[in-house]
C-alpha cells in the first residue's frame, strides 16, 4: 500500500517559483497497478520520483504499507522499493548477474543467496539463464535489456515498485510483448506499484487504476472502466480522445454483456421447423444449428428455410465466428465487422453453445454506462473521487 | 652508420639513461595520478570550483618548462634541493595535472544520467556510485588522460637535464654543448622513440582496463 499525503514540490527555477506537484493526495491498495497519466510537464512523474527522493518533496508525506517514510534513511528506503525506468540504465561494466545482484549485494546477501536469486529472476523474465547471465547488457536487444531492468528492481523482492514509462522506449510488438509477460508476473507477485505513462492505451491495460495529472494537480483518480464511462471534465475528457468508448471495448468481457436466451436447431429438424423458430424468435437472417453435445455447427438461413424443403443437416452454412465468455468485446467488434454479423455466438470452455451477443448489446452496455454516469455527476456528491 | 655504432658503444650509458628518464616520468605522473584523479572528482561536486581548478591546471601548462625550473631554483635551494631529481619530479608533477584532472572530471561528469539515476533509485550511497559504476565507466578517458601526461613528459623531461636530473636530456645536453651531432642525435631520437613506445603500452594497459562490457558497445569506443 502506498499512500501520498499532501505530497508538493516546488521547484525554484530562475524565472520564480514553479510548482510541479500541488498536494497530492493518494493511495494504491496492496497489490494493485496504479497508473499516472497525462501529458508531460503535468507532474506524474515528479511525484513517482518523490517516492523514493530521487525528487526531495516540498512538503507532505509518503507513507508506505502504513509506516511514515519521512524519517527513513534514504538508501534503506530505495533499496526496498523497486525501480525501473525508461532509460532501462543498466551498468555496462557489469554482466547481467551483476547487474540483477546489485541490490541484494548492497543488502549483504551472501553469495550463493544472490546467485541463486539471478537464476530465479531469470526464469521468471523468462530468459535463459545460462545463456545470459554472463553476458554484458550492451550484448542484448532493447527489449531483452529492459526485461533485466525490471528483474534489477524485483531482486531484492521489493513490497512496492516505482516504474517511470518503463516500456516507453520499446517497439511496439515489443511492447504489447512485455506488457503481457508484466501483467502475468504481477499476478503471481502481487507488488504495489507505481506507474507513470503518457499512453492511454498503456493506462487502460496495465492499470487497475488510472490517476491523471494536469499541471501539477491529481485530477482524477479512477479505475480505467470509470474513466472511460465517466470523465471528469474536458480536460479529461480530451486526454482520452474521442473514440473512448472504443477503447472500453478493451475493459469488457463478453460474460458481461452475453445474452443466455438463444434459439438453435439440430441437424435432424426440418427447414420449416427453422423458419418457424426463426419467425418465432424474431431473427432477422439466421438461426444457428447446434450438435448433440449443443457445440455450434452450422447456420440456416432464413431465405433458404424459406425457399427450400429438406433437412437442416442438408441445407446448413458454416458459422462465421464464435467468441467466448473471456473475450473482450474489442475482439468481439472486429469479429462483427469482419463478418458482417449482427450477432455471434458465444461458447464455452467446453465449446458448447452458451448464448449469443449482439451489436444492440454491446451498445446497450456501453451506453447504459454512460447514463447512469451522467445521472450521478448531476448529483453534487459525485461517484467519482478526487 | 656512424650514429648506430655511437649508440651501441655507449648501450649501458644509454639503457641507464633511458631508465633514469622512465623512472622520473613514472614517479612524477604516477604521484599526479594519485592526486589529479581524486582532485578531477572532487570538483565534479561544484561547478564553480571545478572551472577555479581547470584555469589554474590550464595556466601552469603554459608556463614554459625552463622558467618553471628557473622558478624552483632559489624556492627549494632553501631545503638544498634547488636542482636534481626533484624540482624535475616536481615540474613534471605539475604539468601533469591539467590532463589528468582535466580528463577525469569531463568523464566522471559524462557518465550517462540514466546510469546515475538508475545507481540512485536502487539505492547506491554515493560512494557507491562512484566505486561501482562511475570510476569504473571513467577509466578509459581517465587513461588517456595519463597517456597524454606520460608523452608529455616525456618531452618535458628531456630538458631537465639542465638541472641536473639525468635522464635522455643529457645526451642532448651534452651533444648541444659539445657540438656533437652524435649524441644529440642518439638522444633526440631516444626520446622519441621512449614516448612512442610508452604511449602504446600505455593504451594496451588502457584497454585492459576498460570494463569488457563497454569494449562491446562501440558507441563509446
Amino acid at each position: 500500500m502506498i499512500e501520498l499525503d499532501n505530497l508538493t514540490k516546488v521547484f525554484d527555477t530562475p524565472k520564480g517559483a514553479v510548482v510541479a506537484a500541488d498536494h497530492i493526495s493518494m493511495s494504491v491498495p496492496s497489490g494493485e497497478i496504479c497508473i499516472l497519466l497525462g501529458p508531460s510537464g503535468c507532474g506524474k512523474t515528479t511525484t513517482l520520483k518523490m517516492i523514493n527522493r530521487i525528487v526531495k518533496p516540498t512538503s507532505g508525506k509518503v507513507f508506505i504499507n502504513g509506516e511514515d517514510t519521512t524519517g527513513m534513511n534514504t538508501q534503506d528506503l530505495r533499496r526496498n522499493i523497486g525501480y525501473v525506468i525508461q532509460q532501462i540504465g543498466l551498468f555496462p561494466n557489469m554482466t547481467i548477474e551483476q547487474n540483477i545482484t546489485v541490490v541484494p549485494q548492497l543488502l549483504g546477501w551472501d553469495k550463493a543467496r544472490y546467485r541463486e536469486r539471478a537464476r530465479e529472476l531469470m526464469a521468471m523474465i523468462s530468459m535463459e539463464p545460462d545463456a545470459f547471465l554472463k553476458r554484458f547488457p550492451s550484448e542484448l536487444s532493447g527489449g531483452q535489456q529492459q526485461r533485466i531492468g525490471v528483474a534489477r528492481a524485483l531482486a531484492a523482492d521489493p513490497p512496492v515498485m516505482l516504474m517511470d514509462e518503463p516500456f516507453g522506449a520499446i517497439d511496439p510488438i515489443n511492447r504489447a510483448v512485455i506488457q503481457d509477460e508484466f501483467l502475468k508476473m504481477q499476478q503471481e507477485l502481487k507488488k504495489t506499484i507505481m506507474f507513470v505513462s503518457h499512453d492511454i492505451d498503456e493506462a487502460i491495460k496495465m492499470g487497475d487504476q488510472v490517476a491523471i495529472f494536469r499541471e501539477g494537480k491529481l485530477v482524477q483518480h479512477s479505475s480505467p472502466d470509470d474513466l472511460l464511462a465517466a470523465p471528469k471534465n474536458a480536460f479529461v475528457e480530451s486526454f482520452l480522445g474521442e473514440d473512448r468508448t472504443l477503447k472500453r471495448l478493451n475493459l469488457v468481457k463478453v460474460h458481461e454483456v452475453v445474452s443466455d436466451e438463444i434459439a438453435t436447431v439440430s441437424p435432424g429438424d426440418t427447414l420449416e421447423t427453422a423458419l418457424g423458430r426463426i419467425d418465432d424468435y424474431g431473427y432477422q437472417n439466421a438461426i444457428l444449428m447446434v450438435n448433440d453435445q449443443r457445440q455450434p455447427v452450422g447456420l440456416i438461413t432464413r431465405a433458404k428455410a424459406r425457399t427450400t424443403k429438406g433437412y437442416c443437416r442438408d441445407h446448413f452454412e458454416n458459422v462465421p465466428a464464435t467468441v467466448t465468455l473471456e473475450d473482450d468485446l474489442r475482439k468481439v467488434a472486429s469479429l462483427m465487422f469482419a463478418q458482417d454479423a449482427t450477432w455471434l455466438p458465444c461458447v464455452d470452455d467446453e465449446g458448447r453453445v452458451y448464448g449469443q451477443i449482439t451489436q444492440r448489446a454491446m451498445t446497450h452496455h456501453l451506453g447504459s454506462r454512460f447514463r447512469a454516469h451522467e445521472a450521478a455527476s448531476r448529483n453534487p456528491d459525485s461517484a467519482v473521487k478526487e | 652508420m656512424e650514429l648506430i655504432l655511437y649508440a651501441l658503444d655507449n648501450i649501458d650509458l644509454l639503457a641507464t639513461r633511458t631508465l633514469e628518464h622512465i623512472s622520473l616520468v613514472g614517479v612524477a605522473v604516477g604521484i599526479a595520478t594519485l592526486t589529479g584523479v581524486p582532485i578531477g572528482i572532487a570538483i565534479t561536486k561544484n561547478e564553480r570550483l571545478a572551472q577555479g581548478v581547470l584555469y589554474t591546471a590550464s595556466i601552469i601548462v603554459t608556463i614554459p618548462s625552463i622558467a618553471l625550473f628557473g622558478i624552483m631554483i632559489p624556492v627549494l635551494s632553501l631545503i638544498g634541493q634547488g636542482i636534481g631529481y626533484l624540482p624535475a619530479v616536481i615540474a613534471v608533477l605539475l604539468y601533469s595535472q591539467l590532463p589528468i584532472i582535466r580528463n577525469t572530471y569531463t568523464a566522471i561528469n559524462n557518465v550517462d544520467p540514466a546510469l546515475r539515476e538508475a545507481a540512485r533509485g536502487i539505492g547506491m550511497s554515493p560512494n557507491q556510485r562512484l566505486r561501482y559504476v562511475e570510476i569504473p565507466l571513467a577509466v578509459p578517458v581517465i587513461m588517456a588522460g595519463v597517456r597524454t601526461a606520460v608523452v608529455l613528459n616525456i618531452g618535458v623531461m628531456a630538458i631537465a637535464a639542465y638541472i641536473g636530473a639525468g635522464g635522455l636530456g643529457t645526451f642532448i645536453s651534452r651533444g648541444i654543448s659539445q657540438s656533437d651531432p652524435r649524441q644529440l642525435i642518439v638522444g633526440a631520437v631516444a626520446v622519441s622513440l621512449l614516448a612512442i613506445i610508452v604511449d602504446y603500452t600505455l593504451l594496451f594497459v588502457q584497454k585492459r582496463l576498460t570494463p569488457r562490457g563497454m569494449e562491446l558497445d562501440t558507441s563509446t569506443a
